[in-house]
């Protein structure tokens, strides 16, 4: 068996005092959908931050495609990574935030140009080129001169997915990419990323919308207080959990 | 919009409808009030034979005057380069995590915050008398790469750009810190997950967006050090007022020559808001901002002007 795109073992996080992160176990094999749901302060968010080193990781071991996240195995040694080499990990590794966080001064190819030619030192003309491919990838050809605040938040995201596949990530992470949406917006961001996930794209997913969950999920992993209650086929602990909290949790959002 | 090819009763009727827009009576009569104190003051002025208005004239376009303007206005753009450098690297330090550097910038700004200007071009100009030799190698060794006299480096003009350059960047890391503080931290977040370096970011993402908020005031900063050159005639730096100082020394001219100088003063910080504009425009793109209304259009009562331009933009 390949190693797994992400594998989780105990890992913990606490801010001061506040145990966020209680051990989570947790692995997502290449190509799958693992969608994380779960109570407001439950440690998703931080938890997803962790695999792409936003958040430093206290205890336990998390490791991204075989390499533990923050380090790099010398031997028998474990050294802690630079702010450089940190940065160069990331490269593989898309994140689509809540509220989009787009580059306000910048316009919407602008956007996704920025990291291949910046980071990976593409040439402008071809980053450029691969920056309408995938803007109209997410159905927004149209809109490369706009500015984010010419945009809709629907559009915006999608700008924020296109400029997160620019550089060509093994792994894409969401973090409540449709929670800012209006209702009618929601369904143009989801389809983008149904269609992602029918592409092979590995994707850990934090998302209240239970039915994308259920549809494209590959696992659902319910979390609470720092703590994965319990996790499986979307089809199973989305439709008749094991556990009481989950069943509590969705009876609270369905 | 209103729909012209189907005139509805509405429609016709909001057409022959004549829009009067508000007048402000009160506004017309401070500003007829305020022009007419204006006339006589200038008047006055005019017409008062101690100003020698003819010594103005001589002096107004002379060699030594433009020679001064010259050193004021290297004087005040090296001092503002030098200040917003090394303000932006304070500003860096003081938001660093390295109790050191925080603690280094905070001193600097401390000191040269806390003293006063004229203190600080004072001390630069007679630096030399607290070191007489500039020395830069091993602390505690005889290892030594540079060695100068400081009077050959710290010439008057050099000590004056110190001076103000030094005293510039404590005023300007509270101004780049405040603008870099003022953008989102999603905004860093974001470009991390890029995979940017966070040199990188600091440079393409965040102080671009920090400079709308760093601007303005830098603005006015400029405009300061235009004037605040003028202290560094207490070196004797040749910077304008020098060389001003110099002329009623000799000729007891005091009034007519300040106001050659304040002529001279008055346009380069007229000058100085094109530039400012620019950058304004430069940086605030992206950002969706209301549309100007002319001074005139705004004593004149513009609000109706305004609104039917609000809802083309909405429009549109
Ligand atoms: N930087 C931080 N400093 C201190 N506490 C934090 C920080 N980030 C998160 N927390 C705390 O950690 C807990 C978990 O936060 P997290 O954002 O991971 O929750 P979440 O499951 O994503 O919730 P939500 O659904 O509301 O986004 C919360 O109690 C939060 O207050
Ligand atoms: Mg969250």
């Amino acid at each position: 068996m390949s190693t797994p795109m992400v594998r989780a073992e105990g890992v913990r996080k606490h801010f001061g005092r506040l145990e966020v992160l209680q051990g989570i176990d947790l692995t997502v094999e290449r190509g799958q959908v693992c969608c994380l749901l779960g109570p407001s302060g439950s440690g998703k968010s931080t938890f997803l931050r962790c695999i792409n080193h936003l958040e430093k990781v206290d205890g336990g071991k998390l490791t991204v495609d075989g390499e533990l996240v923050g380090y790099r195995q010398h031997g028998d040694r474990l050294h802690e990574l630079r702010e450089r080499e940190v940065a160069d990990r990331r490269r593989d590794i898309g994140m689509v935030f809540q509220r989009f966080n787009l580059f306000p001064h910048m316009t919407a190819v602008e956007n996704v140009m920025e990291a291949p030619v910046k980071v990976a030192g593409v040439s402008r003309a071809e980053a450029r080129e691969q920056a309408h491919a995938l803007l109209e990838q997410v159905g927004l050809g149209d809109r490369a001169g706009h500015y984010p605040a010419q945009l809709s938040g629907g559009q915006q995201q999608r700008v924020a997915i296109a400029r997160a596949l620019a550089m060509k990530p093994k792994l894409m992470l969401f973090d409540e990419p449709t929670s800012a949406l209006d209702p009618e917006l929601v369904g143009d961001v989801l389809d983008v990323m149904r269609q992602l996930a029918a592409d092979g794209m590995t994707m850990v997913v934090v998302t209240h919308e239970i039915g994308f969950a259920r549809e494209v999920g590959d696992t659902a992993v319910f979390m609470d207080e720092g703590v994965v209650v319990e996790a499986g086929d979307p089809r199973r602990v989305l439709v008749d959990p094991e556990q009481e909290r989950t069943r509590a949790f969705l009876s609270k959002v369905l | 919009m209103i729909d012209t090819k189907s005139p509805s009763a509405t429609t016709t009727r909001a057409q022959e409808l004549e829009v009067v827009p508000v007048r402000n009576y009160g506004r017309w009569v401070a500003a007829i009030a305020s022009l007419m104190a204006l006339v006589g003051l200038v008047g006055s002025l005019a017409k008062n034979d101690n100003l020698r208005w003819d010594i103005v004239g001589d002096y107004l376009f002379a060699d030594l005057i433009f020679d001064g303007l010259a050193t004021t206005l290297w004087l005040t753009a090296a001092a503002m380069l030098l200040g917003l450098g090394l303000g932006t690297l304070i500003a860096v330090m003081r938001l660093s995590s390295s109790p050191v550097l925080y603690g280094l910038a905070n001193a600097f700004v401390w000191v040269f915050r806390g003293t006063p200007l004229l203190v600080q071009i004072i001390f630069w100009g007679y630096a030399a008398a607290l070191y007489k030799y500039v020395k830069i190698g091993v602390p505690f060794t005889d290892i030594t790469f540079f060695q100068a006299e400081t009077n050959a480096l710290l010439t008057p003009a050099i000590a004056a750009l110190l001076a103000l350059g030094l005293n510039e960047a404590a005023y300007a890391s509270e101004i780049v810190r405040a603008g870099i503080q003022s953008v989102d931290p999603g905004q860093a977040e974001a470009a991390h997950s890029l995979g940017m370096r966070p040199a990188l970011t600091m440079r393409r993402i965040v102080l671009p967006q920090a400079m709308r908020v760093i601007i303005p005031p830098m603005g006015n900063e400029t405009i300061n050090m235009l004037k605040m050159t003028a202290l560094v005639s207490v070196i004797s730096a040749h910077d304008l007022m020098s060389n001003i100082q110099d002329v009623y020394a000799q000729n007891y001219q005091v009034i007519p020559m300040l106001v050659v100088a304040s002529i001279w003063y008055l346009a380069l910080v007229t000058l100085l808001g094109v530039p400012q504009a620019w950058l304004e425009r430069h940086y605030g793109r992206g950002t969706t901002r209301a549309g100007h209304v002319s001074p005139f259009r705004r004593l004149l009562g513009g609000t109706v002007e305004r609104l039917g331009k609000n809802s083309k933009e909405q429009s549109r």
